[in-house]
């Protein structure tokens, strides 16, 4: 028997194991849920709005974006955070004194963030969806659209997120930055609305992240042909999308491996128990 | 061949050296305790063994392979009993173990069936009524049983201990060491352990290495350690209501010449070998008033 393939296996378990423990507690996607409530009701209020120069209501427009939004966001935090947090708490290192513990780590993490990404999907999808007709043109090709896009933006996001949190020092510190440059980007990346509105010396720059790609590659999935009126080219993009988006996953695919054998290897029983000892004063 | 063999080393912070020409060996199936003071250098030792820090010079085998760059077959021959925390809190105790275990299933030799069955091993750390438990509702006392279960878990060649019973109460303690060695004497398990407890050396350890300020001052069995080290009995008796007391190296001889002289008025005798704590404080006391100018050195040297 193969280890690596032994460890890859047991790593794909570990992620379920972990997505149905993340499932029997009520906590975990109640954040989830609590911005599900308050975005669908932001654009409940708004649905009567058209988009200046089309019959789009603003709200049909902005819920796409909203799923490509939820996308990056969840997976890059989730990835993040757990594995700030499971490095200050241990975790990490009980991989690393298991033979090929670290590949199965990692491999719990590529099965269990995307299946709770696409459950917060799931919460924002079924009653944003029936609230707001859509999707707006019913075709098989739309949620294909979505599938393939979902998986670029999966592949985008959830390595840079693993390395992300693997660089914090401090379980609390990718939280603030991924916050806060996620919030920045979904402001100029067109997901509420139309990113035409937004300053031209704008645009590039939102070109650059996945956000942008993101948005439009759903608006492409659920919209009207005509719809892509409102996107900077006045059409879908669906070559720039995948080549933006496969270009974030190979740097993050290159970079994650690297940043988290040196998070791992920093690890030992006594950098463990200090942090412990440094939670333990910022709690007590 | 030793298991462990540690030659010239050297671990340095900046210009202070941690540890310092350290060297020992561990044959098969020895039982090791690295006792010293906070501070002494034994858990940075440890961790240099176990493969995760790196040294700063020396040279080291463990298991035949310096564990800097031993790969993954390497590790999955060791076991290390690390203090839990909050890790894993969602698992169950039965769970974790089988997916931890798992990871093993590729290393199973003819002599050594990796893992170890789930439930025999939950059974043996007196698990058994928590087997479904969550791991964040056990107690101090449970969750290091789980420690120590995870560690053993791979039936390793080689296992290695920091501080197994800090924290515990003396009832956890001693179950904890009962059981330690009952699962290990069976298969034959190398251990490397830390501890600053004594009695702890005394009762798991085949052989102790003192560790202070970075060296090793003494090496030795439990046994020899009390005996050579401090070389002293204290023999207390009295004679017609006086008490008195003799320091010697030779307490058989004294006493037969006590009774020769005084016969049977010798009363209330006590012979008392010093003690492992005595040989301890007596080492330590020793290196630390002959090595006290040895920081201020360091000191002026630091500069250069």
């Amino acid at each position: 028997m193969n280890p690596t393939t032994q460890a890859v296996r047991t790593g794909v378990r570990r992620g379920l194991t972990e997505f149905r423990h993340s499932m029997s507690g009520a906590e975990s996607y109640s954040f989830t849920v609590f911005l599900a409530v308050i975005i669908l009701t932001v654009l409940y209020l708004l649905r009567g709005h058209t988009i200046p120069g089309t019959s789009l209501s603003l709200a049909t427009v902005a819920l796409p974006g909203v799923v490509g939004m939820l996308v990056a966001f969840n997976t890059t935090l989730n990835a993040a955070f757990t594995v700030a947090i499971e490095r200050e708490d241990g975790t990490l290192l009980r991989a690393r004194a298991a033979p090929y513990g670290v590949v199965s780590y990692v491999a719990g993490q590529v099965v269990r963030v995307p299946l709770t990404t696409v459950v917060s999907l799931v919460i924002v999808m079924v009653p944003g969806f029936l609230l707001f007709h859509l999707p707006d043109h019913a075709s098989a090709g739309g949620w294909l659209t979505f599938a393939w896009v979902l998986v670029l933006g999966l592949a985008a996001t959830l390595p840079f997120g693993l390395a992300i949190g693997a660089l914090a020092g401090d379980p609390r510190s990718p939280a603030q930055s991924v916050g806060l440059v996620s919030i920045v980007l979904v402001g100029i990346s067109g997901i509420f609305y139309p990113v035409t509105a937004m300053p031209g010396w704008l645009h590039p720059i939102a070109q650059v992240f996945p956000y942008y790609w993101l948005g439009t590659g759903m608006r492409s999935a659920f919209l009207p042909p005509s719809a892509a009126a409102v996107e900077l080219s006045g059409s879908w993009q669906h070559w720039q999308t995948a080549a933006v988006l496969g270009a974030w996953a190979v740097v993050g695919l290159l970079l994650a491996p690297v940043a988290l054998r040196n998070a791992a290897r920093e690890e030992s029983g006594a950098s463990v128990s200090a942090r412990r000892d440094r939670a333990m004063q910022r709690l007590g | 061949m030793s298991v462990v063999d540690v030659r010239g080393l050297r671990m340095r912070y900046g210009s202070v050296d941690v540890l310092d020409d350290v060297n020992f060996q561990v044959g098969a199936g020895e039982v090791v305790a690295i006792l010293g003071p906070n501070g002494a250098g034994k858990t940075t030792t440890l961790e240099i063994l176990e493969g995760f820090r790196r040294r700063s010079a020396g040279e080291i085998a463990v298991l035949g392979t310096d564990p800097a760059t031993a790969g993954e077959t390497w590790r999955a021959r060791t076991g290390v009993v690390l203090q839990s925390w909050r890790d894993h809190g969602r698992w169950g105790v039965a769970e974790l173990l089988r997916h931890l275990g798992s990871l093993y299933l590729p290393f199973a030799t003819a002599e050594r069936a990796r893992p170890r069955d789930i439930d025999e091993l939950i059974a043996a750390v007196g698990l058994t009524g928590r087997r479904d438990a969550k791991i964040r509702t056990l107690s101090g006392g449970e969750r290091r049983r789980l420690d120590l279960a995870i560690g053993i878990i791979g039936r390793p060649d080689l296992l290695f201990l920091d501080e197994p019973t800090a924290g515990l109460d003396p009832q956890a303690r001693r179950a904890l060491r009962e059981l330690l060695h009952e699962v290990v004497d069976r298969d034959d398990t190398t251990i490397v352990m830390t501890t600053h407890d004594l009695d702890e050396a005394a009762h798991l350890a085949d052989r102790i290495l003192i560790l202070d300020r970075g060296r090793i001052v003494a090496d030795g069995s439990p046994d020899q350690l009390a005996k050579r080290m401090s070389g002293r009995a204290e023999v207390r008796w009295s004679i017609a209501g006086d008490k008195f007391v003799h320091t010697g190296t030779d307490p058989t001889a004294f006493v037969r010449e006590l009774f020769a002289q005084h016969g049977a008025h010798v009363a209330d005798l006590e012979v008392r070998h010093a003690s492992l704590e005595d040989a301890y404080m007596a080492i330590v006391q020793r290196q630390e008033s002959g090595m006290a100018t040895a920081p201020l050195v360091a000191l002026e040297e630091a500069p250069a």
